[in-house]
């Protein structure tokens, strides 16, 4: 007999940095659109979604500081990452029920958007930035840093390029984020992680969870140390728990549910300026 | 030592101004003041009246219409159909010239409405006539220029209004605040109901006189007097598509969580409790002006107040004996005295809250300091006041407290004034007071705040963003980003 058996991987959570499982143990329990390949993922708990919170506060401090040319270049590896692994998610797309020509078109246009907004990392600032030409004798100026940390549902339906697209510009402009997968079909998502890994992404900046949204909503959008919430989810009920939730500690929401994320418009600057905070800092002019 | 006896030393001397006041006489105030709904003063549904009155002499000043639900229900409807039927499609240079018409009217009328702001809110004359109704002025004149221009403002995208949008303002920069409410959302094609406060209607009516006269479109701006209740029912109006509140944190809390099963917008400006930062290498004498300046302008009633002072241990003591020299100077009285620089707390009710803060204060252990005046008899009034030996967990470091109460502490190192500096949940302002440039910059990225002030304090100007990070609110007010609350960008796909 000549056969070798397949190794199939144990996919996991990502948090700070780490491949680890899920602290509750539970599993959800996941197959192909062709019935005949069978995933155990991680079924996240709120205590992992602490866990993330937690690793992002601390990411935070450091990541904030990076200058943006330096997050430009770890973006950009990210697309480089994916790039040179673009057979590995057309394949987990078809897998998950997408046809070829489009798991092919949706992984270009992945890449695409990590480029796009590896671009932004030291421009948004000069584009959002600047002096007022106040009455009096002052000078001040105004420019925009990070929110903090935010929580992500991110959208059910486009597993890689949606789950791109809604990440990416709140990372460039500084935050760092805590992200549930699709609910429906995470793989791309868990996939992602392996290629943030080899990316020079410091630990903690992006934290990918798998798991159920009803479960989840209530934790993302309560939890007193995030600061800001992107949703996405299509649910009345968990966009009306998020921002009642909000509510707590006057986090910033942000509803993508309705964008188009294959369109060229779905990405622009004003996305990165979402979960950003516009600083005024004033000083006297004279002798 | 001798810093601190020739300080004791001149507080004992007693300074004698001549009265200076301003004269009331050519200014006009109705008896009784209706709801202005649809370009018209209207006897209100809920046939309820309240009274504004005078926090310095609790004299009555006049009766305020209380809107009602049906009342706010018609002023909303008037909003709307202003809204749909000209100001979203009037040639947007038109919406120009009106806020440019208005800009010039309160001009005009500065003088009144600074003697009825200070009537009414207890402000010293010297702030309503120099602050508060210029700025107010310069807020509609600058915000008029944006209404033919948005294209330039919103690079890439296409800029569209809102709708109708309810506003609702705080009783400690009155006119001021409608100004900073009105003019972005009217700019940017919106139409207005206002909610001025409950404690100062009066210059938001006079505002509604200068708008009739303006020739405004009737209904475009719609001002509408009450309570909270007033305030409750507009938030939940189903036919407002966008809600701006300046207030407390506590009310800003409310309104998200009576928004959460709506697509309503919002934008709040919520409260505050900034952090001052004294370095040790500060010009001294700029230093105690400036804290002076930051915690007792307006009574302390400023969200944006330096409530909580940090300074250098090595500077400690001669800053705080500076402090108490320069608050016993401070001439405390009648707000229409043109020498006042402390006028009356603006209601029964804040300095009932002020005063429980003064004794839990105390009570926690903290040392007080009270500025030494003659309190006048009649009115609201709270002596300029410091506490010392406190630390960060105290409820008066902690907690806003929207009064002239300044709590002191020390730090030795930069890095750690920083960390408690942003040991709050708000994070409106804040501000450094140092001569090493280098080390502004670095304080002032640090602070998580909306605003930094260095070696300056409370400062404002229309073209410069005002809000805060975390608890002190959502969106800016001011400048190009005060346009951003009032806008959909919709060339999105």
């Amino acid at each position: 007999m000549n056969t070798s058996l397949d190794i199939k991987k144990t996919y996991k959570l990502y948090i700070d940095g780490k491949f680890s499982r899920t602290e509750s143990g539970r599993y959800i329990q996941w197959v192909d659109s062709k019935n005949n390949q069978t995933i155990n993922f991680c079924h996240a708990s709120r205590k992992d979604f602490r866990n993330a919170v937690q690793a992002s506060r601390n990411a935070f401090n450091n990541w904030n500081n990076f200058s943006g040319y330096n997050r430009g270049q770890i973006l950009y590896r990210i697309a480089e990452m994916l790039d040179s692994r673009k057979e590995q998610f057309i394949s987990e797309l078809i897998l998950q029920g997408k046809s070829k020509k489009k798991s092919i078109q949706e992984v270009k246009q992945s890449i695409d958007r990590l480029v796009y907004y590896a671009g932004w990392s030291d421009k948004f600032q000069q584009i959002f930035s600047r002096v007022n030409p106040v009455s009096t004798p002052y000078y001040n100026f105004s420019s925009p840093e990070p929110t903090g940390v935010v929580s992500v549902i991110a959208p059910k339906n486009s597993y890689l390029l949606g789950f791109i697209s809604v990440i990416v510009p709140a990372v460039v402009g500084g935050n760092t984020v805590v992200v549930l997968a699709s609910e429906d079909n995470p793989l791309c998502a868990i996939s992602f992680s392996e290629v943030l890994h080899s990316s020079d992404v410091p630990n903690g900046v992006i934290n990918i969870l798998s798991g159920y949204c009803n479960e989840l909503a209530g934790h993302f959008s309560s939890h007193m140390d995030v600061n800001a919430v992107i949703n996405c989810s299509s649910d009345l009920k968990d966009s009306e728990l998020i921002r009642k939730n909000s509510s707590l500690n006057v986090k910033r929401v942000f509803d993508y549910e309705s964008i188009d994320w294959t369109h060229v418009d779905s990405q622009d600057p004003y996305l990165i300026m979402d979960c950003q905070e516009v600083k005024t800092t004033w000083h006297p002019i004279g002798y | 030592m001798s810093e601190n006896s020739k300080a004791k030393k001149n507080s004992s001397m007693s300074w004698k101004y001549s009265n200076a006041l301003e004269s009331i006489e050519h200014i006009s105030i109705s008896p009784v003041y209706k709801l202005f709904i649809g370009g018209k003063f209207v006897n209100p549904i809920s046939k309820k009246y309240f009274h504004s009155s005078n926090p310095a002499n609790e004299k009555k000043l006049a009766k305020i219409a209380l809107a009602g639900k049906s009342d706010v229900n018609k002023a909303v409807l008037a909003a709307k159909s202003a809204y749909d039927n000209i100001w979203e499609k009037i040639d947007p240079k038109e919406r120009g010239k009106y806020l440019f018409r208005i800009a010039r009217l309160i001009q005009e009328k500065s003088r009144e409405l600074a003697i009825i702001e200070s009537l009414d809110g207890g402000k010293p004359i010297r702030e309503s006539r120099d602050i508060d109704i210029p700025l107010a002025a310069a807020h509609f004149f600058y915000y008029a220029g944006w209404a033919d221009k948005l294209d330039y403002a919103f690079p890439g995208r296409k800029a569209s209004s809102i709708g109708v949008a309810g506003q609702i303002i705080p009783w400690n920069f009155p006119l001021l605040m409608a100004a900073w409410k009105i003019a972005p959302a009217l700019a940017s094609g919106n139409t207005v109901v206002l909610k001025p406060a409950e404690s100062t209607p009066l210059t938001a009516l006079k505002l509604a006189e200068i708008i009739q006269e303006a020739d405004l479109p009737a209904g475009v701006v719609n001002i509408i007097t009450g309570d909270g209740t007033t305030g409750e029912l507009l938030v939940n109006n189903p036919n407002v598509d966008k809600i701006a509140f300046t207030g407390s944190t506590k009310v800003g809390k409310m309104i998200i969580n009576s928004l959460a099963a709506t697509k309503k917008k919002y934008s709040l400006e919520l409260g505050g409790k900034a952090a001052n930062i004294i370095c040790e290498d500060a010009a001294i004498d700029q230093a105690v002006e400036g804290i002076i300046n930051s915690i007792f302008f307006n009574q302390g009633h400023v969200c944006c107040a330096g409530s909580r002072l940090y300074v250098q241990e090595s500077i400690s003591n001669q800053i705080i004996s500076k402090l108490h020299s320069r608050m016993d100077h401070l001439i405390l009285g009648d707000p229409l005295d043109k020498n006042t620089d402390i006028g009356a707390i603006n209601s029964k009710a804040q300095l009932k809250r002020i005063k429980m803060y003064l004794d839990i204060g105390k009570k926690d252990g903290g040392e007080i300091y009270q500025s030494k005046h003659s309190i006048p008899k009649k009115g609201y009034w709270c002596a300029p006041t410091l506490f010392t030996d406190i630390s960060q967990s105290h409820r008066i470091v902690q907690e806003e407290i929207f009064g002239p109460v300044l709590a002191i502490q020390s730090f030795r190192t930069i890095d750690e004034v920083i960390a408690k500096a942003n040991n709050s949940p708000y994070g409106l302002s804040g501000g450094v007071w140092t001569d090493k440039g280098s080390k502004i910059f670095q304080v002032s990225k640090k602070i998580r705040a909306g605003v930094i002030w260095a070696n300056t304090f409370n400062k404002f100007d229309p073209t410069s963003p005002f809000g805060g990070y975390k608890e002190s609110g959502i969106g800016r007010e001011g400048g190009l980003e005060g346009l951003s609350p009032y806008v959909n960008i919709v060339n999105r796909n």
